[in-house]
C-alpha cells in the first residue's frame, strides 16, 4: 500500500531523514494474461486504466510503454487546458476533462498544479473575431462558461501586450476565467501512482510489436518481454497511432507530424494568464520558475522524429516579440519536439476498430493534454461497456458517414 | 531543415522555399464511387514510419509541383522526381532498395 501524501506525511518524514517513501509505482513484470491491456501510457493510456479501475472495477490491467510513463506527447506539451471549443461533443469531453481537472489533485492524492489562472484566445483578424463571437455563442448553449472579452480587457489581464501592433493588431479575445495549466509530468504521474495503487501493471520499455486475433477477435499482443493475452485491448498510442493500427490490420484517417515548443530563462513573474495567438500560430504562458513557456505551429509534413523545423520557431517568435514586446531579450533555454497525430476534422477518434475487442483512442493532435481526465472517463466506458455517450461521436465511421467534428474552422490551431 | 532538390529547376531549395502537398500518387475518385473510396480518397492517408513519397511545390522558385521520397523516421531525402508520372521511376526505387532493404508503400515495394 502507498503512503497518503499530505502536510503531515511530509513533517513526519522531514522528522526521519525521509526514510519512509516507497516508490509511487510498482516496477512490474508481464503476467500472461490480463482482462484489458493499454498500449501507451501517457496521460490517456493512463487515464483510461485509472477509470476502468475506479468507475468499472476492471483492475486486472496492464499499460505497456515502449519507453518511459509520460515520455510521449504528455511530457511535451505546453499543458493549456481550456474547454471553449465550438462543437457540441468536443465542448463535452473538454469540459468533462476540464471539470475533472479542477478536483484531480484530491481525487488522485497527488498534487498535479491545475492553475485554472484564465486562458485568453486572440482575435488578431477580424475573420478571428466573428469566429470567436460564434464560439462564444455556442458555448453558452453548450453550459461552457467563456466569453467575449474587449482589448482594454485584454490589457487589464495582461499588461505586457501590445494592442495596437501594425501586423497583428489585439481586436478581442475569446477568454475562458477557469481555463488554464497543470504539471504534465504530474498528471501522468498521479493517474500511474492511483492504477498501481488499485494492482494494475505498468510496464515501462515495452513495445508492443504485433497484435494477435483469433477469428477476428484480439486475443494478445507480442511485446519485447513477449507475448501477453487479454480479453480487451486499448492502443492509446498518439504519434504512433498509424504504426499500431497496421499491426492490428486496420487503417486510420490520420497523419503524424512534428509540434515544437520552447522555453525561456526564467525572469519575475510578468504574465499570470495563458495567451494563445492562433493567427501567428504561437501561445505562451509562464512556468512557476517563470520561464516563459512558448508553443508553435505543426510542420507540414509527416515526420516520427520528434524534431521539427527551425522555421516555424523563427515564424512563431517573430510574431510573439511583436505582440509582447519585452520578450525580445530573453535567451530561450530548451526547445523540442513531439509527434501530433492530425485527422481531418481535427477532432479525435475514441472507437472500437474493425478488430474485435480492440479500441483505440488517438487523434488528439495538437490539444489532448487537456482532455487527459475526460478522454480517460470516456475511453473506459466504452472499452467497458461497448459504447459512451461522451465519445459515441468520435467514432471511425464518422469519416466515411459525413459527421465531422469539425474543429478546424474554430481555430487554425487546437491547443 | 529538410533540402530538397527540384527536379525542374535544379535548385536545392531549403524548406522555407517549398509548400508540403501531403501523400503522392493519389487515385482521384469521381462521381459515382462509393463511400469506401470516398473515405479513403479524402481521409485515409499514408503515414508510415519509414519510406514515404510526397508531391512538394517549389513555391518561392519555379512554381512548379514535383514529387519527393522521404524517410519519415530519420528525414533522409532519397530523391525527387517530376510531377507528370503515376509512380516513383525504377531507379529511385533501386536507390531506395539499397538503402531499406524489404520497403514497401501502397502498391510499390523492393520487388515492383
Ligand atoms: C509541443 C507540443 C505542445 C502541445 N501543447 C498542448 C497544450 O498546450 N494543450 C493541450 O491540451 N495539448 C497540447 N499538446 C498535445 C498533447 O500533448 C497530446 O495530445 C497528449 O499529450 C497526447 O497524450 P497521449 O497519452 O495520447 O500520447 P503520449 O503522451 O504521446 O503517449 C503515447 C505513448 O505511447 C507509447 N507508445 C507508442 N508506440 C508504442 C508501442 N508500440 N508499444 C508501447 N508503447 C508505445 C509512447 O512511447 C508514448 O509514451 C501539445 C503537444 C506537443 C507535442
Ligand atoms: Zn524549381
Amino acid at each position: 500500500m502507498k503512503n497518503h501524501y499530505s502536510a503531515f506525511a511530509v513533517a513526519r518524514e522531514a522528522l526521519r531523514n525521509h526514510t519512509g517513501w516507497q516508490r509511487a509505482w510498482r516496477r512490474a513484470q508481464p503476467k500472461a494474461r490480463y482482462d484489458v491491456i493499454i498500449v501507451g501510457a501517457g496521460g490517456h493510456g493512463l487515464a483510461t486504466a485509472y477509470y476502468l479501475g475506479k468507475r468499472f472495477g476492471i483492475t486486472n490491467v496492464a499499460v505497456l510503454e515502449k519507453g518511459w510513463l509520460g515520455g510521449g506527447n504528455t511530457g511535451r506539451n505546453t499543458t493549456i487546458i481550456r474547454s471553449n471549443y465550438l462543437q457540441d461533443p468536443s465542448a463535452a469531453i473538454y469540459e468533462k476533462s476540464r471539470s475533472l481537472y479542477e478536483t484531480l489533485s484530491q481525487d488522485l492524492n497527488y498534487n498535479v498544479m491545475f492553475s485554472p489562472r484564465g486562458v485568453m484566445m486572440l482575435a488578431q483578424t477580424e475573420h478571428e473575431v466573428r469566429g470567436y463571437q460564434r464560439t462564444a455563442h455556442a458555448n453558452a448553449l453548450q453550459g461552457v462558461k467563456t466569453e467575449f472579452i474587449s482589448p482594454r480587457q485584454v490589457k487589464e489581464l495582461c499588461p505586457i501586450i501590445r494592442l495596437d501592433g501594425p501586423r497583428y493588431p489585439v481586436l478581442g479575445a475569446l477568454w475562458q476565467e477557469r481555463g488554464g495549466t497543470a504539471r504534465h509530468d504530474a498528471v501522468a504521474w498521479g493517474y500511474a501512482r492511483a492504477c498501481s495503487d488499485m494492482g494494475m501493471d505498468i510496464i515501462q520499455q515495452c513495445e508492443v510489436t504485433g497484435v494477435r486475433s483469433e477469428g477476428g477477435r484480439v486475443v494478445g499482443v507480442d511485446t519485447t518481454k513477449g507475448a501477453i493475452g487479454c480479453d480487451k485491448l486499448g492502443i492509446v498510442v498518439a504519434g504512433h497511432s498509424g504504426v499500431m493500427a497496421e499491426k492490428a490490420g486496420f487503417r486510420l484517417p490520420i497523419e503524424s507530424v512534428a509540434l515544437q515548443a520552447l522555453v525561456s530563462e526564467p525572469i519575475k513573474p510578468v504574465m499570470d494568464v495563458v495567451v494563445m495567438a492562433n493567427t501567428v500560430h504561437g501561445y505562451m504562458s509562464q512556468s512557476d520558475k517563470g520561464e516563459m513557456v512558448i508553443g508553435g505551429g505543426a510542420d507540414g509534413y509527416n515526420n516520427y522524429t520528434q524534431r521539427g523545423s527551425f522555421h516555424h520557431v523563427e515564424e512563431t517568435v517573430r510574431a510573439l516579440i511583436e505582440t509582447f514586446p519585452m520578450l525580445s531579450r530573453l535567451k530561450m533555454l530548451r526547445w523540442w519536439g513531439g509527434i501530433v497525430d492530425m485527422t481531418g476534422d481535427r477532432s479525435p477518434i475514441l472507437s472500437k476498430t474493425p478488430l474485435e475487442g480492440c479500441f483505440i483512442n488517438c487523434g488528439w493532435g495538437t490539444g489532448g493534454f487537456k482532455a487527459i481526465p475526460g478522454s480517460g472517463w470516456g475511453m473506459a466506458e466504452l472499452i467497458a461497456k461497448g459504447h459512451s455517450p461522451l465519445t459515441d461521436a468520435f467514432s471511425l465511421d464518422r469519416f466515411r458517414e459525413g459527421r465531422f467534428i469539425d474543429e478546424s474552422v474554430a481555430a487554425g490551431v487546437a491547443h | 531543415m529538410l533540402i530538397l532538390t527540384c527536379p525542374y529547376c535544379g535548385v536545392a531549395a531549403e524548406e522555407t522555399e517549398l509548400a508540403p502537398g501531403g501523400e503522392a500518387h493519389l487515385t482521384r475518385f469521381g462521381p459515382g464511387s462509393d463511400d469506401a473510396e470516398f473515405e479513403s480518397y479524402l481521409f485515409y492517408r499514408e503515414n508510415p514510419k519509414g519510406v514515404h513519397f510526397e508531391r512538394w511545390r517549389h513555391a518561392n522558385g519555379c512554381g512548379k509541383w514535383f514529387h519527393a521520397a522521404r524517410c519519415t523516421n530519420t528525414l533522409e531525402v532519397f530523391g525527387t522526381y517530376p510531377a507528370q508520372t503515376t509512380e516513383p521511376p525504377a531507379a529511385l526505387r533501386e536507390a531506395i532498395s539499397a538503402k531499406r532493404p524489404g520497403w514497401s508503400w501502397r502498391s510499390f515495394s523492393e520487388e515492383t
